[in-house]
């Protein structure tokens, strides 16, 4: 038996448990996509009128134009911020430890709760951040004026997600050995050149990850804004996954399949992107290394 | 075991069976002529034929889901469009 083989034989396991938990929900809500489903027993052949339902919708035109209009600020503020925070942290010492632990403490914060803590930390009466933004005269309208309610809802989102990405690259920063930076700064290189051809050619592929984790979280964002407004003021903050949130709920299997994989379309085509100018960043590496 | 649950209907079950066949059918190809034959083409990295694959099948999903929303039903021209969009992804990628 070849090792080849061998290696094959080992994983079929993990393969066949992988088939079971996404190769059958999968199908199973492809199948429900073309039918109309009241229960288990009562399923009727639609063929494509679901599809066509919500690709000729508006509604679904602006849920996804808010959507990556959400992502794109997300990435904007949330990449650089991080990059930028890795950067600050300290190297050794017990800084280390103690900025790594005060970073992770949002992410282990589960997603219900952190609308709640906003909402309360926004409170104009009582609330750390609401007290002092109606003191210096801010009135934070995050019910009634779409702005504002954004506003809100990025601050949270970059509250949150912020550290994974500083956390990441400050992995990969880790890794660069000190000779690097000898060498630059016996070329009497500037900050700014040791981080443009030190630093972020290390931290490249970690950068790619960060960004698509941040991406697909938040182009299918649905907690947060759903805890903080439900989509409102006048369904300004309605995003694509709060479309298949309130579908679900009205027990619309067959239209809420329909959205699952258009969705699942959409983060496949992105996906493989980054996968491509990965693909294509390598094969740059390869050439210089040649 | 009843699989009912899963809305099992002629065409859900032709579309599936369809998928396997192409996985089987690029095993096969991959057994008499492995190395997936890799090579460089318009997207200027290198691409093996289940990239390849990858790309038809998502094009694909994409031109019928166009073709729902601007034209309507009618889904036969679509995958007509999508087999001809293979042709040249199989071809030129």
């Amino acid at each position: 038996m070849s090792k080849n083989q061998l290696s094959w034989i080992l994983v079929s396991p993990a393969l066949m448990l992988l088939l079971v938990v996404g190769g059958i929900p999968l199908m199973t809500v492809l199948n429900f996509s073309f039918h109309d489903v009241f229960n288990q027993s009562n399923i009727f052949w639609i063929g494509t009128d679901w599809y066509q339902d919500i690709l000729q919708s508006d509604r679904f035109y602006n849920s996804l134009g808010r959507s990556l209009l959400f992502s794109a600020l997300i990435l904007a503020i949330e990449i650089p911020l991080g990059i930028y925070l890795a950067l600050c942290l300290p190297k050794r010492g017990i800084g280390v430890s103690i900025s790594l632990i005060c970073l992770a403490m949002p992410l282990l914060v589960p997603w219900n709760m952190i609308s709640i803590i906003w909402i309360a930390v926004l409170n104009e009466q009582n609330g750390l951040i609401g007290t002092v933004l109606s003191g210096i005269g801010f009135h934070l309208d995050w019910k009634f004026n779409p702005a504002h309610t954004w506003l809100t809802v990025i601050t949270i989102d970059v509250w949150h997600w912020t550290s994974l990405v500083a956390i990441l690259c400050y992995s990969s920063l880790s890794t660069i050995p000190s000779p690097f930076y000898q060498s630059a700064a016996i070329d009497g290189a500037s900050r700014f050149q040791v981080f443009r051809y030190v630093e972020l050619p290390k931290m490249n592929q970690v950068l790619m990850m960060a960004l698509l984790l941040r991406f697909m979280d938040s182009f299918l964002i649905f907690i947060e804004p759903f805890r903080l407004n439900a989509g409102g003021p006048n369904n300004s903050t309605m995003f694509l996954a709060m479309d298949l949130g309130e579908e679900v709920a009205a027990f619309n299997y067959g239209p809420s399949a329909a959205r699952s994989v258009i969705y699942f379309a959409f983060i496949l085509c992105v996906a493989w992107s980054f996968n491509a100018v990965l693909n294509y960043q390598n094969r740059d590496n390869r050439k210089l290394e040649n | 075991m009843s699989f009912s649950w899963m809305a099992w209907t002629l065409p859900t079950a032709l579309f599936w069976v369809g998928i396997v066949s192409c996985l089987i059918s690029m095993c096969v190809w991959e057994y008499y002529s492995p190395g997936g034959n890799p090579r460089v083409g318009i997207l200027r990295f290198e691409t093996t034929r289940g990239d390849r694959l990858f790309i038809s099948l998502l094009g694909s999903a994409f031109i019928h889901l166009a073709w729902l929303g601007l034209v309507g039903p009618g889904l036969w021209w679509a995958l007509g469009i999508s087999f001809v969009y293979a042709i040249c992804v199989f071809k030129t990628v």
